[in-house]
């Protein structure tokens, strides 16, 4: 158990030093999420519509988290490609699945200071108040959430194995398109009807749909100064699905990783590129 | 019962190279080849680049799988027993891989928790291993991009050792070094296998460097392993002076074009 922990704790000590020698260009990166996301929530300001401003800041937070994790998960492996270190990775006694839980750990930490910093600097640029929502039950709906999003980006973290560019081309691609079927800043149903069918697919969709009820976004009752978050109960539909996507994405999502796993060194992939 | 420290039968891998959309051609780049490598000794590989001599280090570190015939490392069977293998490997590569914006410190305690060790036994016995390889203490906490290619490659050996492995295989761990670097680590081999016993599989294409280091040595060449012996034996079989002659009459081979571009290499 202690070597587990050690092996786990590996990944976290690799991500913490790796985010000391890159300060600068973290602090560039989580000064552009935040701005890109003051910028859509500025809009509902603009528009004098505490609901709409709500809406982009519970999309953009709920996004940066999202995206985040899945990124940090799916571009794990691509970095090791390009430093080379993948083959000493694989080569130490460690099972997939902690190297993974590693990885998804490391993330994790990562992602949840990324947002914070991200929270404070809307809370400060769109001078909304939270209060009366339900943050606990928020909270439960990320760390639902969290397990499938984990689930997707270890799948995308598998295609960098395959080819580094190729793989974090494609990475890109589907964050892109879950951004754009999940109804992050807009309700799904203004999508083209043929691309409405996907959103049903997107964990972010659920996430989003439970968040903005538990916030009280669509209760008649909130006003600007208070809001009246709904119960945890009245998102379990929402909860059931994610639970469910997680437990489906999870397993599968290291299931493909060991059969890239070994289609890579079956065809000498590992090596380094970049 | 003590197993060899390396066993290979008939061992077999081919690649397939893509040529366009539709067509594609093999490659093969170990054709039956086998040998074994007794606790203790140090074994070198002999070959040109492209011989399949990195192909072989990488089935035998878990990184590559065969197509064909039988691996056993201190008895434990590839690619049944990785796991196991992987406890007992330590693996250096021409290329010394690393997170370069991370300092020595911060690479090799990573490799050491990854391996399941305590931090503060890794970091101990690492800054010995560095000492004996003479690379003073200060450069234990410096980014390896700061590093020459010869430091980094020191910090390389010690990744590998750092965790303590009965078995090294080591992929021209040399190649583009200068010759203080060249003689440090040849030096540390030598006293390594002395003190410690351990095994190493050496793969280079420097005839002094296998002379010097390796009680047996092995001829690859385009993946078939046509000669082993001592160097004493393999000259006597070419009858040649030097071990160069005998590569060059065994296998028909010079290696001396690819000890050029070695030296083209060397950091100024």
């Amino acid at each position: 158990m202690e070597t587990v922990m050690r092996q786990t704790w590996a990944f976290v000590f690799r991500g913490y030093h790796l985010t000391r020698r890159y300060i600068s260009w973290v602090i560039v990166f989580d000064f552009y999420a935040l701005v890109t996301s003051a910028t859509v929530a500025l809009i509902g300001v603009a528009a004098h519509d505490y609901r709409l401003t709500l809406t982009l800041v519970v999309g953009a937070l709920l996004w940066n988290f999202l995206s985040s994790l899945y990124n940090e998960i799916a571009m794990s492996i691509a970095y090791e490609r390009w430093e080379g270190t993948l083959e000493y990775t694989f080569m130490a006694p460690v099972s997939r699945l902690v190297h993974l839980c590693g990885i998804s750990l490391s993330s994790l930490l990562n992602t949840v200071v990324h947002t914070s910093i991200v929270l404070v600097g809307l809370l400060l640029l769109a001078d909304i108040s939270l209060s009366g929502a339900n943050l606990t039950g928020v909270l439960v709906v990320l760390a639902v959430s969290t397990v499938a999003f984990v689930g997707l980006g270890l799948m995308a973290a598998a295609l960098p194995v395959m080819s580094p560019e190729r793989g974090a081309e494609a990475t890109h691609i589907f964050q892109g398109s879950l951004l754009l079927v999940s109804g992050v800043y807009y309700p799904v149903s203004v999508l083209p009807r043929w691309l409405q069918p996907f959103s049903a697919i997107s964990p972010a969709t659920y996430t989003l749909s439970a968040c903005r009820k538990l916030i009280g976004i669509e209760n008649s009752a909130s006003t600007p100064g208070h809001l009246v978050g709904a119960p945890l109960s009245s998102v379990m539909y929402e909860l059931a699905v994610l639970a469910l996507m997680g437990l489906v994405l999870m397993p599968l999502g290291l299931w493909v990783f060991g059969r890239i796993e070994i289609w890579a060194k079956q065809r000498g992939k590992l090596k380094r590129t970049g | 019962m003590d197993h060899p420290a390396i066993q290979v039968r008939g061992l077999r891998k081919v690649f397939r190279k893509r040529n366009g959309l539709f067509r594609s051609s093999l490659f093969v780049a170990l054709d039956d080849v086998s040998f074994v490598v007794q606790r203790g000794e140090t074994y070198g590989l002999l070959g040109p680049n492209g011989s399949g001599k990195s192909s072989l280090i990488r089935i035998l570190a878990t990184l590559l799988l065969a197509d064909g015939g039988e691996v056993r490392l201190m008895g434990h069977s590839l690619p049944e027993a990785q796991e196991e293998v992987r406890r007992i490997i330590g693996r250096v590569s021409v290329d010394a891989a690393f997170y370069k914006k991370l300092s020595a410190r911060e690479n090799l305690l990573y490799t050491a928790l990854l391996y399941g060790q305590k931090t503060a036994d890794a970091e101990q016995r690492a800054l010995k291993i560095l000492g004996r390889l003479g690379l003073e203490d200060a450069k234990f906490s410096t980014p390896l991009e700061e590093m020459s290619r010869g430091m980094q490659q020191k910090i390389s050996i010690t990744r590998a050792l750092v965790v303590n492995p009965p078995l090294l295989l080591l992929d021209e761990p040399t190649t583009g070094l200068d010759p203080k670097s060249r003689r440090d680590v040849q030096l540390f081999l030598e006293e390594l296998r002395a003190s410690e016993g351990t095994t190493i599989l050496l793969t280079t294409h420097d005839m002094a460097e296998a002379e010097r280091l390796c009680s047996r040595i092995g001829f690859l060449v385009k993946g078939k392993l046509v000669a082993e012996g001592t160097a004493s034996e393999l000259k006597r079989m070419a009858s040649a002076d030097t071990l160069d002659d005998a590569f060059i009459k065994l296998t028909g081979e010079d290696l001396t074009k690819d000890e050029e571009i070695d030296q083209l290499l060397v950091p100024a």
